[in-house]
């Protein structure tokens, strides 16, 4: 019946399969349409519901299994190396191998630990994981919610993953896994605070917090570049705050290596380790897709002002290609960070945070108010 | 206002610091042409080592099946951890003359450290180094061998 | 008195003990320090050493003076020609044979490209301690040239046993020069990058410079040698002070610094890397021609009597002592290594630093833990 239902609405979409890309609300109206004609109003969000949680579990395996392979592929080329190569065309589906392996791996108890945050620490990192995942537009019409305080919400859970990290570290009754936990929680507090100023600044210039409307916003160019300097300042220290809010190199004191062998996660094993290990991958998906949201205008395509026929070329790019071409540059910014950086000590970081990036960044505020107050923004 | 100008001098410089590391590895990152790394197994058929790399010793063999090993022990005396023991038995020649030639010249691989005393030492040159160097087997007793080949005899014209 | 009992048990309380090694990444080996800690702030490291001791000092009494070189070999295995120079030296010394200038020069060459080598490595796995994975592969895949020129005259990559007591075990390749020089030029030409990645960048410098600094007189009184002593300013290069094979005839600096902290002892060897660079330019073209070893009895045997040499590695003074009593093995050998000497300071200089700069520090002193344990 659902698949009924579901060909069905495919079927009344009257222009070609390709043109959803363009725009999914047509396809996300007749499905919804579909169920309401035949099922209860609870029956139908029930399952609407269903659907899209399935949709976002693949979307979360895909989209983390594609970007450690793509780390992978990016750090060996910097390091003129070839990077996997071995399962698959050019080592393609070394991760699903490496999944495998990892799901028949032993889950080593540990002695003395506490064994209920033990196991939980990783679902709660998970968990945040999906709630942010949710509310970020993908394309034109392909949003799960569009809350009005959108961004607010995003940041808001995005930081309570910190709390995951924190009982991994607390319960694996291990001296490595504490230290590096409590760095951790260090860090995110820290940075949070850098994060949220840089998105406020977009914030005031937008006028919104909903993620459509700031998307929307930037239909005339966008903001990194409608801001001016301001706006290209927030962007800069909205990649590092996030760098640093991903626990990724050069900011990954809480993992680092060659002090605290694996930090929070040194205890964990098997299918649990590699949870810890997607959700970092997802946490910098969710930055680099923040950033390509706020700054790079989203699924927009590239508008420049009033130029009709080249904005006209530009809209023949779907905007689901926009939003994943910019998100995947930022993922590659960031990539570029972790693989050419040392790392930084613990107190230098948080002398980044509170000496400099801070300050310059309540400054930007302030700035960017003044502009927008005065009109000086395109 | 020094210290302000420190301030942003700082950030500058530090940030200029990164770039020039940062432009180093995105160059590399799109010039494929410059991966040093080699697909190891699949490229074996065209791979050639140094023909001075100190793979295994052996003992070269022309095609009559002659090598030049003369027993005479020095190889074992040279070794600084026993990897080579020479076995050695008398025969008597055609001209009834006694004789001592090699029954067995043992070569332990696993012992081995490649400090080359042997080939080096060796009077009549009839040791070498291989170029082989996959040695791993399954079973230790593989990595014990028998370097002169069954059935094999001095070559004529060496004493 | 039970005042005091007391607070010694609070402040006990207060510190707690962390085991880095012996399988810890960055400590490059089996080393075992015991750190305690009061937070992050490190407050005493207690190194346990002799996880890999294989009693090298007393195989040598067992085996006879060509065998005793492939034994330094795995004593710093990254300047293990330069060790078995050493030995060799003091064993030529002792017979008073004549080494031919083709013979010393190689040897010089050879050592000269040992250090460059080991610096690189030094270098890859410095970067790598602190937190850029990046420099490892840069660095080691300009090793990898280096390794390949020891390969194709030497047979061995690491591991190389070239110096015998009289000479050298081959002729040097009929490449070896156009390699060299081929070596030479590419790596100036990346050297660069080196200094863009590393030594310039800013979150580096931060956690460098300033980090462990040891005094002059310190670094006197702990006896630290090589790049990590003349960082301090303490000019103890053995290639200056008692010039061996042809370093009385080259003009190279000897790379000091008055600072003595991580950075500057980081930054010692990469100014050696140019410096050694300098070197081999002097000799690979003047190389004479002539014989590649001198004649030596079958059976070596030093006369009765003691025999010391002193030979600069890449990590600091190798001393080499051996003691004979007049038969073909030596009566007692002794190896004043730099690592397990300079291993001494890391104490003395990372107290009261952050766990991370431990890191920073031990890496600085670049351990190479075969050569503590021997
Ligand atoms: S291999 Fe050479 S040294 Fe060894 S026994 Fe034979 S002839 Fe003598
Ligand atoms: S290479 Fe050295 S260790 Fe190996 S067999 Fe020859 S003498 Fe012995």
């Amino acid at each position: 019946m659902l698949l009924n239902t579901i060909s069905n609405a495919l079927s009344t979409l009257s222009e070609p399969w390709w043109k959803i890309f363009y725009d999914f609300s047509s396809l996300t109206q007749a499905i919804d349409e579909g169920l309401r004609s035949s099922l209860s109003p609870f029956w139908a969000v029930t399952i609407e519901m269903l659907i899209i949680g399935v949709v976002f579990l693949l979307f979360y395996a895909l989209i983390g299994l594609f970007l450690v392979i793509a780390e992978r592929k990016v750090c060996a080329f910097i390091q003129n190396r070839l990077g996997p190569n071995r399962i698959g065309p050019y080592g393609l589906f070394q991760t699903i191998a490496d999944l495998v392996k990892l799901l028949f791996k032993e889950l080593i108890p540990i002695k003395n630990a506490d064994g209920f945050l033990f196991n939980l620490a990783p679902y709660i990192v998970i968990i945040v994981n999906f709630m942010v995942l949710a509310a970020l537009p993908y394309g034109k019409g392909l949003h799960a919610i569009d809350f009005n305080i959108g961004i607010f919400y995003v940041i808001a859970v995005s930081s309570m993953s910190v709390i995951g990290v924190l009982l991994a570290g607390w319960s694996s009754n291990s001296k490595y896994s504490l230290i590096g936990a409590m760095r951790s929680g260090a860090q995110i507090v820290s940075y949070e605070l850098s994060i949220g100023l840089a998105i406020i600044t977009v914030v005031v210039l937008a006028g919104s917090m909903q993620l459509s409307e700031i998307v929307e916003a930037q239909r005339t160019g966008w903001f990194i570049f409608k801001g001016h300097v301001p706006a290209f300042l927030a962007f800069i220290i909205y990649i590092i705050a996030g760098t640093a809010e991903t626990n990724r190199g050069p900011f990954d004191m809480a993992e680092a290596e060659s002090e605290l062998t694996a930090g929070y996660h040194t205890e964990y094993s098997g299918i649990k380790f590699a949870f810890f290990y997607l959700a970092e991958y997802i946490n910098m998906f969710i930055v680099a897709a923040v950033a390509a949201t706020l700054f790079l205008g989203g699924w927009m395509p590239f508008h420049v002002g009033n130029w009709e026929g080249f904005n006209r070329i530009m809209d023949f790019i779907p905007p689901f290609f926009w939003f994943f071409g910019k998100t995947f540059f930022v993922i590659y910014l960031i990539m570029l960070f972790k693989w050419t950086f040392p790392r930084l000590r613990i107190d230098q970081l948080l002398t980044l945070e509170w000496k400099y990036l801070l300050p310059i960044n309540l400054v930007n505020v302030l700035i960017m108010a003044f502009l927008v107050l005065m009109g000086w923004h395109f | 206002m020094n210290s302000i100008i420190q301030y942003f001098k700082e950030i500058i410089q530090g940030v200029g610091s990164l770039l020039k590391g940062m432009r180093v590895t995105n160059r590399y990152f799109f010039s494929p042409g410059k991966i040093v790394t080699q697909k190891y197994p699949n490229n074996r058929k065209d791979l050639v080592m140094f023909e001075r790399f100190k793979g295994e010793v052996v003992m070269p063999h022309n095609e009559s099946n002659e090598h030049k090993c003369t027993g005479c022990g020095i190889c074992e005396i040279n070794c600084p951890n026993g990897t080579i023991e020479v076995i050695s038995k008398t025969i008597i020649t055609e001209d009834g003359k006694k004789k001592r030639v090699i029954d067995k010249h043992i070569y332990r691989l696993g012992m081995c450290t490649f400090c080359a005393l042997c080939v080096k030492t060796c009077p009549s040159n009839a040791l070498a180094f291989s170029q082989e160097f996959e040695h791993a087997v399954f079973n230790r007793a593989l990595l014990i061998k028998t370097l002169n080949k069954p059935g094999s005899q001095l070559m004529k014209g060496v004493e | 008195m039970e005042e005091i009992i007391k607070e010694v048990v609070i402040d006990e309380q207060e510190e707690y003990t962390i085991n880095m090694g012996p399988q810890h990444p960055s400590t490059h080996g089996v080393l075992r320090l015991v750190v305690s800690l009061k937070g992050e702030i490190v407050k005493n490291i207690e190194p346990h050493i002799g996880y890999i001791h294989r009693g090298i000092e007393k195989m040598c009494e067992s085996i006879t003076y060509p065998q005793i070189i492939h034994l330094t070999d795995r004593m710093d295995y990254l300047s293990a020609a330069i060790n078995n120079e050493a030995v060799c030296l003091a064993v030529e010394k002792a017979l008073e044979v004549e080494i031919p200038d083709r013979i010393k020069i190689i040897r010089t060459i050879i050592s000269e490209l040992t250090r460059i080598q080991s610096h690189q490595l030094f270098w890859a796995s410095y970067g790598m301690d602190m937190g850029g994975q990046t420099c490892f592969f840069y660095g080691l895949r300009d090793r990898e040239k280096v390794l390949d020129i020891f390969e194709e005259t030497t047979g061995g990559r690491m591991i190389v046993s070239y110096n015998c007591p009289g000479g050298l075990m081959y002729d040097i390749h009929p490449n070896f020069q156009k390699r060299v020089k081929e070596f030479i030029k590419y790596f100036r030409g990346v050297l660069w990058e080196y200094d863009a990645i590393l030594s310039g960048n800013v979150i580096f410098r931060e956690r460098t410079i300033g980090i462990g600094r040891l005094k002059l007189e310190d670094a006197i009184s702990y006896g630290i040698t090589g790049p990590s002593g003349r960082a301090s300013g303490f000019s103890c290069d053995i290639r200056k002070q008692e010039p061996y094979s042809a370093y009385d005839r080259v003009k190279f600096n000897e790379v000091l610094y008055t600072e003595g902290d991580t950075y500057h002892r980081y930054l010692a060897r990469i100014e050696e890397m140019r410096e050694s660079m300098n070197i081999i330019d002097q000799l690979i073209d003047n190389i004479p021609e002539g014989p590649y070893f001198v004649k030596m009895k079958p059976v070596i045997k030093l006369p009765e009597g003691e025999y010391f040499q002193r030979v600069e590695t890449a990590r600091g003074e190798l001393d080499v002592f051996i003691k004979s009593d007049g038969n073909k093995n030596p009566y007692r050998v002794k190896f004043r290594s730099p690592n397990f000497v300079n291993l001494g300071v890391l104490n003395h200089i990372s107290k009261d630093f952050k766990i991370a700069d431990l890191i920073a520090i031990a890496g600085s002193l670049d351990f190479v833990i075969p050569d503590i344990d021997r």
